[in-house]
């Protein structure tokens, strides 16, 4: 290994009519590929997660029966508890345990395998698993397969940290304000959207923040099955030019410069959103 | 309430169904019961107060009038619909039921009118300039107009508790359920609120209000629930409870909270 | 192969997959223990009176909030040796930036940590003549430690799976061995699957031991 460094700044600069003149490859160019997939991977992600996260989160906090209407099914005696008979031919059954099982179950597998392990048990694992056609379209057929492979994972794996922040959120919210949302005589999807989700959102944007940031930050991972994001590329450059450092400075500063500048802007957005007179929205 | 369909016909209050209905109620946490064996009725335009010691079950006893909190065993029925029922639609009986809370429970992250307003449109179906309207005249009525705009954390706790009333008042209700409504106010605050509580039940209200406020209780009151772990001690005018003719625990309970 | 799960490859390589587990065990607890130590020294120069103290260590800790952990690992990874000016071997180019890199997050912890410690605790130690750092030693930081022993058994979990990214630079780990069983049999769905239920288990068997233990503070 070679000891001393010669520091080259110019060629984080290279573009393509540069290549004739001297560089290798158009560096510049590289890094802002390998930007743009980088946003591409953590934006996309983010909607998974924010979405599906959100109902995990949503499932994790019902406690009183989910009523399941199913026409024409006759109750057996044995799970009597949880079906009831609506008295013209249909029943309805208790599917409130079951979701909310499904979504305890989903964050505990989540959030305890390596994000990274999750990364190759979608992308290595999964079409072997599926039927051959499936496992051919996942891995070949499909557009842009590396790509959509992370975006899933990402998303998959953020969800159930979006989702215990929303969790966290609606319990944050006092006993007191759910009964007088019922009392006034909202309904459960109601009583949800007027009441306790406007304001569990308004006290976890800390939290979906810094999800957000880790999202962004883990789209890194998608190197390890060949998207050529940011990290990606700067190691791309370390390999044709050995300039390593100048490579991942230039990756370092455009983390950092994202993450202050999503943070400013959730700040502002914070500020935007507060409600007035409330000093603190937190677990009262 | 003109504007409220029930899923079940509601029966014409007669003379011996009560508007409110409880027979033999009884609910435990786990093991712990917490109302045993509760049955009272209350007619329509009568005003009765519940008192009793911290933990007596009182509170519970009102919201289970609701279905806020379900119950194992008895029969509930408010205007002839069965509370404890799966096939009864809560939501619609709720909104026939007034509720004012301890801690008075305005929804912060909306406006003093959004507060009014969000029953109105979203379960009676009123249209924003007929909800606007209703809750224009609540406020006037309550004597918080100038607030209408502010957020419910800029107003002080008594303000706060009449918007709570008027936002109950905004459904038209049959009935008003009050659960300490003063508890948490400021000694300076509670006779705004109980005026307006008290120019309700001149106006025949129907109210159940659980308070230790025996001023409130003398003056307005028809009857007096007396409750003591759980159980409805006492159950009669007001005339009798405080003609002296209660309990020991009764009398136990006054002479602790009057001394003070 | 296709279609059968292949038990037998998974017991034959064991010891092998053993091994990248003592490789992940030593970078978890080094990681733990060095991070630690400089997350608490970190912590007190942040909630230090004297500015540029404090302004340091947030900027530390800012800085190294924002970068993803591959990336880190690579800056160390090639970094150290040049600072050094010999060759140090991957693992302790690897330790040394999971122990700077945890520095951050637990400099974050131990920041909660102290400042639930009560202003009451501080003014006793000072009345008794304690000097700031025995006041520190034996007053503050140890109730400190106790208020967070949850969060920071929490983060060492997530460290222990974030170890894991030392994947991109071929350290053999537990996931690095797997990895090369695989590929070198063609039996990527086997050693995937088991080390997918291995980490699982671990850290769900780490979960509880925490809630358990919550338990245990929250009613002493």
């Amino acid at each position: 290994m070679e000891f001393s460094y010669n520091w080259d700044w110019s060629v984080l600069l290279c573009t393509v009519e540069d290549v004739e003149i001297g560089c290798i490859a158009p560096y510049f160019y590289w890094i802002v590929e390998g930007f743009g997939w980088t946003i591409a991977v953590a934006s996309a992600a983010w909607v998974i997660a924010f979405s599906w996260g959100s109902f995990i989160g949503i499932l994790r906090t019902l406690e009183a029966p989910i009523w399941l209407v199913v026409p024409f099914l006759k109750p057996s005696m044995k799970y009597k508890s949880s079906v009831i008979e609506t008295g013209n031919g249909a029943v309805m059954i208790n599917i409130g345990w079951f979701l909310h099982g499904f979504a305890t179950v989903y964050v505990t597998i989540f959030r305890n395998i390596p994000l990274l392990v999750q990364m190759f048990l979608w992308y290595f694992v999964l079409p072997e698993v599926v039927s051959k056609e499936a496992g051919m379209w996942l891995k070949r057929e499909m557009p842009l397969p590396e790509y959509w492979t992370a975006v899933a994972c990402l998303g998959l794996y953020t969800a159930s940290r979006v989702g215990e922040a929303v969790r966290a959120g609606i319990n944050s919210i006092t006993q007191g304000q759910h009964y007088a949302a019922m009392a006034i005589g909202l309904t459960r999807v109601q009583v949800y959207r007027c009441v306790l989700l406007p304001v569990a959102y308004r006290i976890i944007i800390p939290p979906l923040t810094s999800d957000f940031l880790g999202i962004f930050k883990n789209s890194s991972l998608a190197l390890t099955i060949g998207v050529l994001e940011l990290t990606a590329m700067t190691r791309q450059i370390d390999e044709y030019s050995y300039q390593t450092f100048e490579a991942f400075t230039a990756a370092t500063v455009l983390y950092i410069l994202v993450t202050a500048i999503v943070m400013f802007a959730m700040r502002i957005v914070e500020g935007r959103v507060a409600i007035p007179g409330m000093i603190s929205l937190g677990a009262k | 309430m003109p504007e409220t369909e029930n899923t079940t016909p509601s029966v014409e209050s007669s003379p011996g169904v009560g508007m409110i209905q409880m027979e033999v109620v009884s609910k435990w946490y786990g093991n712990f019961q917490v109302l045993v064996n509760c049955s009272t009725k209350v007619d329509k335009g009568e005003v009765v107060v519940i008192c009793g010691p911290s933990g007596s079950g009182k509170s519970t006893l009102i919201k289970v009038i609701n279905g806020l909190e379900p119950f194992q065993e008895g029969v509930v029925t408010f205007d002839g619909t069965s509370v404890g029922d799966a096939a009864t639609n809560l939501p619609m009986l709720r909104s026939r039921i007034g509720m004012v809370f301890q801690s008075f429970e305005l929804f912060p992250h909306i406006t003093i009118t959004d507060n009014i307003n969000l029953a109105q449109l979203k379960v009676l179906g009123r249209d924003e300039n007929e909800a606007t309207n209703r809750s224009m005249a609540l406020l006037e009525r309550v004597g918080l107009m100038d607030q209408k705009d502010k957020f419910p954390a800029q107003l002080s706790g008594g303000q706060q508790q009449r918007v709570a009333i008027a936002r109950g008042l905004a459904m038209d209700p049959a009935a008003m359920l009050f659960d300490e409504p003063t508890s948490a106010l400021d000694p300076e605050m509670i006779n705004e609120v109980l005026d307006v509580m008290t120019e309700l039940a001149n106006d025949g209200m129907t109210m159940m209000v659980v308070t230790h406020e025996m001023g409130f209780a003398k003056r307005v009151a028809d009857r007096v629930i007396f409750m003591d772990e759980g159980r409805i001690e006492e159950d009669c005018t007001k005339d009798e409870f405080f003609g002296g003719e209660r309990g020991d625990r009764a009398q136990e309970f006054l002479s602790k909270i009057l001394t003070h | 192969m296709e279609g059968s799960f292949d038990f037998a490859i998974i017991l034959k390589s064991v010891p092998y997959l053993a091994e990248g587990m003592v490789l992940t065990f030593q970078l978890t607890f080094l990681g733990i223990a060095g991070g630690i130590f400089f997350g608490t020294l970190l912590a007190l120069c942040r909630l230090s009176p004297f500015a540029p103290l404090s302004f340091v260590a947030g900027s530390y800790v800012n800085f190294f909030r924002s970068m993803p952990l591959i990336l880190v690992i690579f800056w160390f990874y090639f970094l150290v040796p040049f600072i050094v000016g010999h060759p140090v071997g991957g693992f302790w180019s690897v330790t040394l930036a999971f122990i700077m890199f945890e520095a951050a997050y637990y400099c974050e912890i131990m920041r909660a940590g102290i400042q639930s410690v009560t202003l009451g605790q501080v003014y006793a130690g000072q009345a008794l003549g304690l000097t700031y750092r025995q006041n520190m030693q034996y007053i503050v930081l140890p109730q400190a430690f106790r208020n967070m022993i949850p969060i920071l058994l929490t983060q060492a979990i997530v460290l222990f799976q974030d170890t894991s990214l030392v994947y991109v630079v071929g350290l053999g780990d537990f996931l690095v061995h797997a990895d090369i069983v695989a590929n070198r049999d063609n039996r990527l769905m086997e050693m995937f699957t088991t080390v997918a239920i291995v980490y699982f288990i671990i850290c769900l068997l780490g979960t509880f031991y925490i809630r358990r233990l919550q338990r245990k503070l929250a009613n002493a």
